[in-house]
């Protein structure tokens, strides 16, 4: 048990770890919100072909597998590294059932039978890895879950029959109907963002929910809910079934944003990266993951120039990362977002309402 | 023992036949009938002593890591790292100097003294806090890693055996009889068996340091409860330094015997770590014969799995992880 409760970011603060709502109530008269929402949806106007795709789409993307990451860790205290995997897995599904370059391996099934049942067994799969997971406690989760992520991509990288070993599958094709090409930048931006937003919403809403109350509870003291009655196994694999509902989402979308998959897609260094998206971005809030996604984007496109431009070797986009995402940890432990709510809350000193307030 | 087949019978029932099958299968010559179905013999027994000999350097990089986890709850998982870092330091003091032991001295020390900073440096800083010193070994991890990427580049480094080690031995295992009566002898390579070798008696010095000397009882007893054993006057800052810098050696060290039988490049960081990681999960957390036990099992599964059904080796080590966790959560030597 008490590994569980250490297991915490912030166990000296365990009412502090993540406030109950995701998207309050006061956000949707906030303006701030309604700025964004309205910046997000005329993209396509300001924003040209790369920007909106390349530095935005993938945002979102990213945000999306960080998302099922920062529910699992924010709202369940299980940190699980397989959200990747499990994306990895939805793409590897959509590829091998639908139609791609590779037809010996493509069933060819049309992307509307493809994309439920890549959908559904990377849940199942994600579902049936929780269930494992939550076999040990706190800090054991990280470990299996890591070394499911790493199995994973080993085994994509062994096997030709169903992965095609190394090379993975290319040209895979998207969907096409009602006379529109979804991966056409535009409608594909769209799709994205109805996905993102979708998964936003319902992880605001699902914390909100008898379920997300009770998932709360079981992350701040198992023992306490299930002497009231919970099962605390239970919620928790539900927590991950979601989870990898919603990264599966976010594999599909990959997948039809780059086109073709291989084991470098789902190695775990790109598994470690969703953690680092949604550590740095913070995983106390469902906004923090698609900030961090935003950093990490814009550090993964411009590191290079930047680095160039100040006169030093263009490659250590890794060590930029692996040194922010330290000094994160180190400093900040709830992230960007964490940062921004203290600065926030220094300046309102004293007007923050009662229960609504966070002690930084 | 006797309370183990008191306690669960059939179960001991059916590892002692599978005990004796494997026994069978290494000492006897094998029918014909089998060869067909199986393949040759020299392959099997091949497979068996790759598999015995990789747990060797397995349990070499999982020791330190069970050690560090079961003393300060630290799931170093820059423990890879490590591992690739003394392959590395071993490979340059092992170009420079042509000493196969200077490289292993210097790889232990080195990789040590970097453990040693990292627990002073930054674990100590968070203690208490598993999660966020876990994370911190994630950053680490890449920090490291792309450190030695810059310094070494993405080439393959292999370093010299020794001559006095270089050449098969013969082994007392029939792999097979010829025709006209001769039998014929297993060959195996003599450095894998030197560092077998090596890497039980390291197991044992472990053992016997952890379970007869004073050191180890203080290590035990901050296993069990740390606080009442800061309470008592010891210096628990102090043991933990030492066990960091003696796992982070161990890890140091099995850098080099990788680089020497196999070869390391970047990635090899990763290989090693979900080894380990496996290793003690299948074993136990904090265990040091559970590290072994897991250790051959793993190294067992992956080179007979690599042999007779190569696509899909790795789901076999999975498949055993998955079994453990869902019989026995806590490993299967976990004292606790």
């Amino acid at each position: 048990m008490s590994i569980t409760q250490n297991a915490r970011l912030q166990p000296d603060n365990p009412a502090a770890v993540a406030p109950a709502t995701g998207l309050t109530r006061t956000d949707f008269g906030n303006p701030a919100a309604w700025a964004l929402a309205v910046i997000l949806i005329i993209m396509p106007l300001i924003a040209n072909g790369f920007f909106l795709i390349e530095i935005f789409g993938t945002t979102l993307i990213l945000g999306v597998v960080a998302l099922s990451l920062m529910f699992l860790a924010g709202y369940g205290g299980m940190v699980s590294l397989m959200q990747l995997t499990i994306a990895g897995l939805a793409g590897y599904m959509t590829a091998v059932l639908g139609a791609s370059g590779n037809a010996n391996i493509s069933l060819g099934w049309p992307w509307w039978l493809a994309t439920p049942m890549a959908i559904a067994l990377a849940t199942l799969f994600g579902t049936v890895g929780g269930a494992l997971a939550v076999r040990t406690e706190g800090i054991y989760t990280i470990m299996i879950t890591l070394a499911i992520a790493s199995a994973f991509y080993y085994f994509t990288n062994q096997n030709w029959v169903i992965f095609n070993g190394h090379t993975g599958i290319n040209s895979i094709v998207t969907p096409h109907f009602w006379g529109v090409d979804w991966r056409a930048d535009i409608p594909f931006y769209y799709v994205i963002l109805a996905v993102a937003v979708l998964c936003f919403g319902a992880v605001s809403y699902l914390v909100r929910t008898p379920f997300g109350l009770a998932l709360q509870g079981v992350r701040d003291n198992p023992r306490r809910m299930a002497a009231l009655g919970f099962n605390v196994n239970a919620h928790r694999v539900a927590a991950y079934a979601f989870a990898s509902f919603v990264a599966a989402l976010g594999g599909i979308l990959q997948v039809w944003n780059y086109r073709q998959i291989s084991p470098g897609s789902v190695g775990v260094e790109r598994a470690i990266d969703i953690l680092i998206i949604a550590v740095v971005g913070g995983i106390t809030r469902p906004i923090g993951p698609f900030i961090g996604a935003l950093i990490f984007v814009l550090l993964r496109t411009f590191t290079l120039d930047f680095l160039v431009a100040i006169g030093f070797d263009g490659n250590r986009f890794r060590l930029l990362i692996g040194l922010g995402f330290l000094v994160i940890v180190l400093f900040s432990p709830d992230g960007i977002v964490g940062l921004w709510e203290r600065w926030r809350g220094r300046g309102e000193q004293g007007q923050t309402q009662p229960g609504g307030g966070r002690h930084g | 023992m006797t309370k183990l087949i008191e306690r669960h019978p059939i179960w001991s029932l059916i590892l002692l036949i599978a005990i004796a099958a494997a026994l069978w299968l290494i000492f006897a010559t094998w029918p014909p009938g089998l060869e067909e179905a199986f393949g040759r013999k020299k392959v099997f027994l091949s497979a068996v002593f790759n598999g015995i000999t990789l747990g060797g350097l397995y349990f070499l990089v999982a020791s330190g890591f069970t050690l560090i986890f079961g003393l300060m709850r630290n799931v170093n998982l820059a423990h890879g790292s490590l591992y690739l870092f003394g392959g590395y330091v071993g490979y340059a003091v092992s170009v420079a100097t042509g000493s196969w032991i200077l490289s292993f001295i210097a790889a232990f020390i080195i990789v040590a003294l970097v453990g040693v900073a990292m627990q002073i440096l930054v674990f100590r800083r968070i203690e208490g806090q598993d999660l966020r010193q876990t994370m911190v070994t994630i950053g680490l991890s890449i920090v490291f890693a792309d450190l030695m990427l810059w310094a070494f580049g993405g080439d393959f480094y292999q370093i010299q055996t020794p001559h006095a080690l270089v050449g098969p031995i013969e082994l007392p295992f029939v792999t097979a009889v010829k025709s006209s009566g001769e039998a014929v002898y297993l060959q195996y390579p003599m450095v894998r068996l030197v560092i077998l070798v090596a890497s039980i008696v390291i197991g044992i010095a472990m053992w016997l340091a952890l379970n007869r000397t004073r050191i180890g009882m203080i290590v035990r007893a901050g296993v069990d409860d740390r606080d009442i054993l800061a309470a008592m006057g010891v210096r628990i800052q102090l043991v933990f330094v030492l066990v960091f810098a003696l796992g982070a050696g161990l890890a140091g060290m099995a850098g080099v015997v990788g680089a020497t039988f196999q070869s390391i490049s970047p990635g090899e960081d990763i290989r090693f770590l979900l080894a380990s990681l496996v290793v003690v999960i299948i074993g136990g957390m904090g265990s040091i014969p559970g590290a072994a036990l897991g250790a051959v099992i793993v190294g067992l599964a992956e080179q007979l799995g690599s042999v007779y059904i190569p696509t899909y080796a790795i789901v076999v080590t999975f498949l055993i992880m998955v079994l453990v966790l869902a019989v026995r959560p806590q490993g299967l030597l976990a004292g606790r």
